[in-house]
């Protein structure tokens, strides 16, 4: 009986169309983890294989060696600096990060409203900053190193500078996109550009800030590790690229994977806030 | 009763197109005037004329004696079709904001004692309007008619000299426009109010409005539709006494020395 019934529900799900059968939630996790496991697999093959043909491969190193190399540089200090190394590149990353991201987004919020609010400052200021958007920060790198030196600062205006201009035209769009009954109606209450600005607009752009400096993260790590590869002296990029030299795999590998690991972390962090501070974005009325 | 708002021989052209042409209107204390007409006659444009959102081509609007700004100010409250109260305020918050604006400039938000104050204000003004028991809900939460509701609290808490509705009842279920009708109206009596309506549905302006006014084309040329703007064809003052007659068109008839 109940074979029959899952051969049922088998031959409909096979009878409808590709488009309409949709995993439910249990599935689609699995169907998630599958090509990840995939991925796993496979390299662990193809590692003990080569590994199997010749004991000092770089390029494939195993987990073991990855484990080994990983300890070396995450438990014990180094010989030199006496420093444990992912930890002193893992922070100096992240200031640069932090501090770069945390410009673009101050400097995003307050142009963005001001773009967005006033007419006219959107007439004075938006040509030049799609100007600026369009050029490839990358390019101007080597400016920014001879005008700020090769140290922090350049690092950290690259970021701010990289990810900056698409959010303020992001959030000067998205401001200037809320209904015009609600700027009119805030005028019959008795709003002033001011206030209307803090109360109507400000409330509204927070989330929608939230959502593009997400998005800004991925750029902001190419800018990080692009910079850090150039000129430094401790970073992850400064790190991956250093053993590049030696085709230290077992290193560049758990690097990457941190850098992942990372990134993915803030990004779960930025939609927790968002969803906690803005139930109302998020759709949850109550 | 005293002239509240008056439109004295409006035009109103976008370029070469007319829309309103040589229009006066005087709209007094405590009427409540409904604006009817085809799509495209210009009755919205009305309620933009009165509401600052645009200024006439030609001719004045008068509020109390004095001509209006083009932009608009607390002594007008409106409610549009939709997009009226603020997504990310609760249902509170929405009227408090008119309340917030007026006393704190800078900050544009109140605590304290005054905070206090404003919440009692808030509260009865959504207390008359019904949504005692949804105070601290986000308006997503709201139906169609609450949210509407919340508009009305939210223009009304500010005390305007006129309220514009544009269509305020259009996007609703049949039912509930029925209790909306009953809400405006009783508002409207108990708080002496004003009201300037816009609306397509001609039953619903015979039984609101004291004065209902069709605004339409007095004259065509169809090989320049835009030449000729629209103008008040017919000024109706409904008999309350009797229920409203199921086809209200024939009372809209142009007056003849309109024509």
């Amino acid at each position: 009986m109940d074979e029959d019934g899952g051969r049922e529900r088998l031959v409909s799900a096979l009878m409808r169309r590709l488009i309409n059968i949709k995993p439910g939630q249990g599935a689609a996790f699995m169907l998630g983890a599958l090509p990840l496991i995939a991925i796993f697999l496979l390299y662990v093959q193809a590692a003990a294989e080569r590994s199997a043909a010749n004991a000092a491969d770089k390029l494939l190193p195993t987990l073991d060696k990855m484990g080994e190399s990983l300890s070396r540089v995450a438990f014990h200090p180094d010989v030199l600096t006496g420093k444990v190394l992912i930890l002193s590149d893992t922070i100096a990353s992240l200031q640069r990060l932090g501090v770069g991201i945390g410009i673009a987004t101050v400097v995003a919020l307050v142009l963005g409203l001001a773009l967005g609010v006033v007419p006219l400052v959107r007439a004075t200021f938006a040509p030049i900053i799609a100007t600026i958007a369009v050029i490839p920060p990358i390019a101007v790198l080597p400016i920014l190193f001879i005008v700020f030196g090769l140290g922090e600062t350049s690092k950290i205006v690259l970021i701010a500078v990289g990810i900056a201009p698409l959010m303020i035209r992001d959030l000067a769009a998205h401001v200037a996109a809320l209904p015009n009954e609600q700027i009119l109606k805030a005028q019959t209450l008795g709003a002033s550009t001011w206030q209307l600005t803090l109360r109507v607009a400000l409330p509204q752009a927070l989330p929608r800030l939230i959502d593009s400096l997400r998005l800004s993260l991925g750029p902001a790590w190419v800018f990080l590790i692009s910079a850090e590869a150039i000129a430094s002296d401790v970073g992850l990029g400064y790190r991956i690229f250093l053993v590049r030299r030696y085709l230290s795999m077992d290193i560049i590998l758990p690097y990457v994977a941190w850098i992942a690991l990372l990134a993915l972390l803030m990004d779960v962090i930025l939609r927790g806030i968002s969803r906690e501070v803005f139930p109302w974005y998020h759709g949850k009325g109550k | 009763m005293s002239e509240i708002l008056t439109f004295k021989d409006i035009w109103v052209e976008y370029g070469e197109k007319i829309v309103l042409e040589r229009v006066s209107l005087s709209i007094s204390e405590g009427s409540f005037v409904s604006i009817v007409g085809p799509s495209g006659a210009g009755k919205s444009t009305f309620l933009r004329l009165a509401l600052g959102q645009e200024a006439p081509t030609r001719g004045q609007v008068l509020l109390d004696g004095k001509t209006l700004l083009p932009q608009c100010d607390p002594d007008r409250g409106v409610v549009f079709q939709r997009y009226s109260v603020y997504p990310h305020l609760t249902a509170l918050q929405n009227v408090l904001l008119g309340l917030e604006f007026a006393k704190s400039p800078f900050l544009g938000r109140l605590y304290g004692k005054a905070r206090r104050d404003a919440i009692q204000t808030a509260t009865d003004m959504l207390t008359a309007v019904g949504l005692q028991h949804n105070l601290n809900i986000y308006p997503s939460a709201l139906s169609g008619g609450m949210q509407q509701r919340l508009a009305i609290a939210q223009a009304l808490v500010k005390h305007p000299r006129v309220l514009l509705l544009d269509e305020p009842f259009g996007a609703l279920d049949p039912e509930i426009r029925l209790e909306m009708h009953d809400l405006i109206l009783r508002l409207w009596a108990e708080q002496g109010l004003t009201i300037l309506m816009v609306t397509h549905d001609l039953q619903e302006a015979f039984k609101l409005a004291t004065r209902v006014i069709k605004v339409d084309k007095r004259r065509h040329d169809p090989h320049a539709p835009h030449r000729y703007g629209s103008g008040i064809i017919s000024d109706v003052t409904p008999d309350k006494t009797k229920p409203v007659p199921l086809d209200v068109t024939t009372l809209l008839l142009p007056s003849s020395d309109e024509v």
